[in-house]
């Protein structure tokens, strides 16, 4: 996947490992609208470790106009992620062809913070958009997993979910990605806490449960269809990017029968 | 619709080139190929060509234009203003032209939009509140000259307000993630109807959320539609949950030419159903939500008759208005 890379001397055996644990690393690193790693979105372009444990990693997004804070966030997690791992020497995180590439550049070359780099526009941190999507990934989490729940069991009504706790769910790849999201929101993830709750971990009114239910649909349903998006743009921009990019684990624009078995992310 | 030239002539900067390429991606990404201009012709098509992709080809009856001027990127604008207006004038019966505003213009650009309200006989106005416009990457609708323009626009009697809310361009945290700005305007002016292109989409929810409580706001489907080639589940979904959260009279059918041409977009439209295994969870769209979505809903908000061959047994009404 490293599409440039060098010509190497001795220290190619440990090169090629420091580029595997960088790779393993921005696996950490999330589009926080998309709910997914930026691995296996595409949009790491190249990872380069130097023979002086120096790194260099090249980011790519769908559109020269995506969202610069969004941009910026990823590409700063990234440069932290990276710099967290052991015998790394200096990390140079490059976002290539964006309106704002010069600025994030050296806003992260600076490590300027979000408000350093980006001046007068940058009124509030980025906190409250990162609690905002995780609330939004939570939503999505929850409707999977007791959608799946209500799928399984036809006598199950949506009102009943009121008594649903987390220990009734079964010990799925959903049931465990709800339980993540709980974790990242500081929510109660003990079997006997209930698993239909709102942005605080509050439960529901019986009455409300349907309404709500179908809310957290309409929020699935936007990042499922913002990710197969943004894939779709990525690889028209960049069509060398389609190997790298890992089909989306729950895919629920196919066929129902398919995957509520399966990880949203890793 | 638009008449837009973004030929390298008319860029104003590297902006310029990095906007239209997007809209070229987008284009090339949810085509069907048998559908894909050249990327000379995207630049700029003119009048003739865009009569005959909608009118001769496209089985359109009547088209909006909607605008954009990005003047930071294109030294005569994005949208062709002039162009536009005169074939609107050639074809008047078959055109509606909506022009555009910016309120961070203040007292001279709601000075001209009096003067564009008369000449042009506007209805209806394009807002793109991602527009840069000096240190400025966008505003708000409940920006306090935001609600000015629309006083004024609810005065001169330009009712229908399209705001773009769409994959977003718009920076940092004044960036559009939530649909907010037009819950308030819609609260504040109940007289003029929000259509909120792209239906909120990335953040439909957030969207859904508010028309279910404001009656006045709409969802326009551009950049929506086109998912019904490439992914017709999730362009069932989306359509699913617009009649549920909202209602067949307020959801409207867009081509975005020339985004995309509208013939292959309708003639889909036309054929599509909610598919089968998915009819638990959405009811099948019957042939009269259809034809709402594709005209009669827009010819309630504009005025436009409707030939008597084309009317449902019940006729569409505007749900705000």
């Amino acid at each position: 996947m490293v599409t440039d890379a060098p010509a190497r001397g001795a220290c190619d055996a440990r090169a090629a490992t420091l580029e595997e644990r960088a790779r393993r690393a921005l696996d950490g690193v999330v589009d926080p609208e998309l709910d997914e790693p930026i691995t296996d979105l595409g949009f790491v372009r190249s990872v380069r470790a130097h023979g002086d444990h120096r790194l260099t990693v090249h980011l790519r997004l769908p559109t020269s106009f995506c969202s610069p804070n969004f941009a910026y966030l990823m590409a700063s997690d990234a440069k932290d992620a990276l710099t967290a791992l052991p015998g790394v020497a200096a990390v140079t995180v490059l976002l290539d062809d964006h309106h704002d590439s010069d600025l994030i550049n050296r806003g992260l070359a600076a490590d300027a913070g979000y408000r350093g780099t980006f001046g007068a526009e940058a009124q509030d941190s980025l906190d409250e958009l990162r609690l905002v999507f995780r609330r939004k990934a939570h939503a999505a989490a929850m409707e999977r997993a007791l959608t799946a729940l209500l799928r399984q069991d036809p006598a199950l009504t949506e009102e009943a979910l009121h008594g649903i706790v987390l220990g009734d769910l079964p010990a799925s790849g959903a049931t465990r990605a709800l339980l993540r999201r709980r974790e990242a929101l500081g929510l109660g993830t003990a079997p006997s806490d209930p698993a239909m709750v709102d942005d605080r971990g509050e439960a529901y009114p019986p009455g409300e449960i349907p309404l709500r239910l179908r809310f957290a649909r309409s929020v699935r349903l936007s990042i499922d269809g913002n990710a197969h998006f943004c894939r779709g743009l990525l690889r028209t921009r960049y069509p060398d990017s389609a190997p790298d990019q890992a089909p989306r684990r729950e895919d629920t624009t196919a066929p129902s029968h398919s995957s509520s078995e399966r990880e949203l992310t890793p | 619709m638009a008449l837009w030239d973004a030929r390298p002539s008319n860029q104003l900067n590297i902006h310029g080139q990095q906007f239209i390429d997007c809209f070229y991606d987008y284009h090339r990404n949810l085509s069907p190929e048998s559908e894909l201009w050249p990327y000379e012709d995207f630049l700029y098509y003119g009048g003739r060509r865009l009569m005959k992709d909608l009118f001769d080809d496209g089985y359109v009856d009547h088209a909006i234009f909607q605008p954009a001027h990005l003047g930071a990127f294109f030294g005569n604008g994005f949208g062709q203003a002039e162009e536009a207006f005169a074939l609107t004038r050639q074809h008047p019966d078959k055109l509606t032209y909506n022009h555009c505003w910016d309120p961070r213009l203040e007292q001279k650009g709601l000075e001209q939009l009096r003067r564009d309200a008369e000449r042009f006989g506007l209805k209806g106005a394009k807002l793109y509140t991602a527009e840069w416009h000096g240190d400025s990457r966008g505003y708000k609708l409940d920006d306090p000259w935001s609600y000015r323009y629309l006083e004024a626009a609810q005065e001169l009697g330009i009712r229908n307000i399209h705001i773009h809310k769409g994959p977003t361009i718009r920076p940092l945290d004044r960036d559009a993630f939530d649909v907010a700005d037009v819950d308030k305007a819609a609260s504040d002016f109940p007289e003029l109807n929000f259509v909120v292109e792209h239906c909120g989409l990335p953040r439909l929810e957030d969207f859904c959320w508010i028309a279910t409580q404001e009656p006045n706001v709409h969802a326009g489907l551009a950049v929506a539609m086109p998912f019904i080639h490439l992914r017709p589940r999730y362009f069932a979904q989306i359509i699913g949950e617009l009649l549920f959260w909202l209602d067949e009279n307020r959801i409207q059918f867009s081509s975005d030419y020339a985004l995309w041409t509208p013939r292959w977009l309708i003639e889909k439209f036309v054929d599509f159903q909610i598919p089968e295994d998915m009819q638990g969870e959405y009811p099948p769209i019957t042939v009269d939500q259809k034809k709402k979505i594709l005209g009669l809903n827009a010819a309630a908000l504009y005025d436009i008759p409707v030939p008597g061959r084309h009317a449902l047994a019940q006729p569409a009404q505007s749900a705000g208005v």
